[in-house]
């Protein structure tokens, strides 16, 4: 896809503004790019499906779709080998410190996808007692495919997104982005004290 | 009926009747379990399924209403109603030991309710954490987010469980454990692949044999039942292609015919024969989407791929036809939303045309594999008595040998028309099930090849008023969804929101049998044997 295929480069744009902002050495640079370019093509996700979403992601694994041309291929089943969570389907109050747990184990760099309505937003069961309203009341998301559930084609789009985000990074030093999860993590406390 | 009437008010005087689309026995709590074990042994009643346990709350008491079958008195279909006057502390009898799948219906009644069952072996929460704070469908709820926050803290495993026995005429509290001291414990789920989504198997072994399964369900319950409270009928529908959303438009249409028999609506013969065409092609697809899974949980990938290659086909046609791949959204109050794609026709005879060939083609690949033989076979021996007495329907039931088709014991729409086989194995094992659905694909493909040609003119929608307001009163409609019998309870106080629905799911049952079907199984074997049912887990926890 070319530049003007995608609908949002404002934030691409001012990542790399920051980028250049704070200067980058040629050498450590030019490793950036190549790590990164290695990173983004080879991007390992946790499959993490509950619900509908996770059916649209089996197709996008077969041969059809076959996600294995942008070297997406490799769900993994353990936290620990994954880079990016991807979050189909609706969390719900006993899934959270789950949820939670398994972001904790993968390993950094760590991305996460909120894919569907309910990982964004809570979807068509915003409403109800126990269903969590977008996953990131409880992880940072990197990036948001919406849709009930989002089609192939709009799960590529928001992996392509990620790896887009990838490639603009700083691989060594890029400390900023931890401080930024740690940031979030300050604002989201693990809930200690229980009523009744 | 009148019949039923008289031989229940001789085991049961002091029953009363309510009539209504189904007879509903008014018992009270003190005669329920005698009431009950005579409902199921006396040959002349002989209610040997107990299809839906259904918990109430009527504001100035609580109760529970039980739907119960007789499979040899032409799957004749009663009510009993059971009431508690004491909402807050609420006991009924348990029958879980008459009909075993009551046992965890009985659990997500306490849950829901917070109603209590006497001498019920294991009385905990099935859907929410242990310190969840309040009975979330009694009307009373106190839905402040800040009784129940999102907890981040992990669950602590509980193995503490208790049951409610009577002892000289009191009812005491009397703990008990999930597991014995010595048993050796291994966690399955619930973010584990291969248990087809979000399910949590607490497994005690022995070297590799397993002993006893603990099914921690809820990691994906949703709340829906409560929700539909708020909302008017038109606005519920959607739930429905989300809990099992391989089985959405039969849900969907389940749920239309259930509002549609309140309201007394026609619906116009071609919606009738679309509604079944696109509820066959949902089986088709579903069943396709178990030949994958089962296939790759047991390594088998290309056979996935296989499955997956037939399953975008049907996928394409409801695209076209109902603007999604999934969630299609189609089934509306009186009939469908849209007409049918001008490319439908020539797209479903493509499908009926292909499919024999492809299905032979799974049959070389994976049926008849020796490895995937060895690890079905013989497998998960679920005994067709136990498959009555767990309510387990659909390809799972049958493949136990028991016929219970919704289409052929409760026909609906225009079945009763078409000519297909009820597909019945005896194997009662993995291989069976999965047979099942192999042939279960044959048939669906029959009934489209009688539906494509004679697809009526007309109307895709009846009238149907602006703001639908249903009667006071209770309705009950089962259909044959792609994993066995999906019921609807809606009671209605006469408003446009109903007062209560309830979905009785069939994968819910399905989940029961998982300790049954597993103990004494090699652990490895719980995998395939959680594939061959086939049940999926949002439709358990709704
Ligand atoms: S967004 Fe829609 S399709 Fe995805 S999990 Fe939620 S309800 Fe299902």
């Amino acid at each position: 896809m070319t530049r003007e295929d995608f609908k949002d480069n404002e934030y691409i744009d001012k990542l790399v503004e920051e980028l250049n902002a704070t200067g980058a050495n040629v050498m450590v640079g030019k490793m950036d790019d190549l790590i990164n370019w290695g990173r983004a093509n080879s991007l390992w996700p946790l499959c993490f499906g509950t619900s509908c979403c996770a059916i649209e992601f089996m197709s996008l694994g077969a041969a059809r779709y076959d996600m294995a041309r942008f070297g997406f291929e490799v769900a993994r089943n353990s936290p620990r080998q994954a880079d990016y969570i991807m979050v189909q389907g609706t969390i719900v109050h006993r899934m959270a410190p789950v949820m939670r747990r398994l972001y904790e184990q993968v390993a950094e760099p760590k991305y996460v996808i909120a894919c569907g309505g309910c990982a964004v937003s809570g979807g068509p069961f915003k409403k109800s007692y126990c269903v969590v309203n977008g996953v990131d009341e409880i992880l940072p998301v990197d990036v948001y495919i919406p849709g009930c559930p989002p089609r192939p084609e709009a799960m590529f789009y928001g992996l392509m997104q990620l790896q887009r985000k990838i490639k603009v990074e700083r691989f060594f030093g890029g400390a900023n982005r931890k401080e930024k999860i740690e940031e979030f993590f300050k604002q989201h406390p693990e809930e200690k004290g229980h009523i009744g | 009926m009148s019949d039923i009437k008289e031989k229940i008010s001789k085991v049961c005087p002091s029953a009363t009747f309510e009539e209504g689309e189904n007879l509903l026995v008014n018992v009270p709590e003190k005669e329920w379990y005698g009431f009950a074990k005579k409902l199921k042994d006396d040959k002349e009643l002989d209610f040997d399924v107990l299809s839906a346990v259904v918990g109430m709350d009527w504001k100035d008491s609580i109760g529970v209403i039980y739907y119960l079958t007789s499979t040899s008195h032409n799957w004749d279909m009663i009510a009993v109603k059971v009431v508690c006057e004491n909402r807050d502390n609420a006991y009924i009898h348990s029958v879980s030991d008459l009909w075993k799948v009551a046992n965890f219906q009985e659990r997500e009644v306490y849950d829901f309710f917070g109603i209590k069952f006497i001498n019920h072996p294991d009385m905990r929460r099935f859907f929410l954490r242990n310190d969840w704070v309040g009975h979330p469908l009694r009307k009373d709820y106190d839905a402040d987010p800040k009784l129940n926050p999102i907890r981040l803290d992990d669950e602590i495993n509980e193995d503490d469980t208790c049951s409610y026995v009577e002892e000289n005429g009191e009812i005491v509290r009397k703990p008990g454990k999930v597991f014995g001291e010595d048993d050796y414990v291994v966690n399955i789920g619930p973010q584990h692949p291969s248990t087809h989504g979000v399910m949590r198997f607490r497994t005690s072994v022995d070297g590799e044999e397993v002993k006893k399964v603990d099914v921690v369900s809820g990691y994906i319950h949703r709340g829906i039942e409560k929700l539909c409270e708020d909302l008017t009928y038109p606005q519920i529908l959607h739930f429905t292609d989300r809990m099992d959303y391989m089985s959405a438009h039969q849900n969907r249409h389940c749920l239309c015919m259930c509002i549609e028999k309140a309201l007394g609506l026609e619906v116009p013969r071609r919606a009738q024969v679309i509604r079944v065409m696109m509820d066959e092609l949902m089986r088709i697809s579903s069943h396709l989407l178990s030949f994958g899974c089962t296939a790759m949980d047991l390594g088998a990938t290309t056979a996935f791929f296989y499955g997956f290659r037939e399953r975008e086909l049907v996928l394409d046609i409801f695209e076209k036809t109902c603007g999604a791949r999934m969630s299609m959204n189609y089934n509306v109050i009186g009939g469908v939303i849209a007409d049918l794609h001008p490319d439908f026709v020539k797209d479903v005879k493509h499908l009926i045309e292909i499919m024999p060939s492809r299905l032979k083609e799974y049959h070389d690949v994976f049926s008849n594999n020796l490895i995937a033989k060895n690890r079905l076979v013989g497998v998960g021996i679920l005994p067709k008595k136990d498959a009555i007495n767990y309510d387990i329907t659909g390809p799972s039931g049958r493949g136990s040998n028991w016929s219970c088709d919704c289409r052929k014991k409760h026909p609906y729409s225009i079945y009763p028309e078409l000519k297909f086989e009820e597909v019945l194995m005896d194997g009662c094992d993995s291989y069976s099930r999965y047979m099942v659905r192999m042939k279960e694909i044959e048939q669906s493909i029959k009934i489209l090849d009688q539906l494509v040609d004679n697809i009526p003119e007309g109307e895709i929608r009846c009238q149907v008023p602006k703001i639908i307001k249903l009667p006071a009163g209770r309705w009950y409609q089962q259909v044959e969804a792609s994993r066995g019998t999906f019921g609807v309870y809606i009671e209605s106080d006469g408003n446009k929101n109903p007062f209560r629905v309830h979905f009785q799911s069939p994968c819910f049952n399905l989940v029961g049998v998982m300790d049954l079907c597993c103990t004494g199984n090699m652990i490895a074997d719980l995998i395939t044997i959680g594939a061959a049912l086939d049940f999926v887990i949002p439709d358990i926890d709704r």
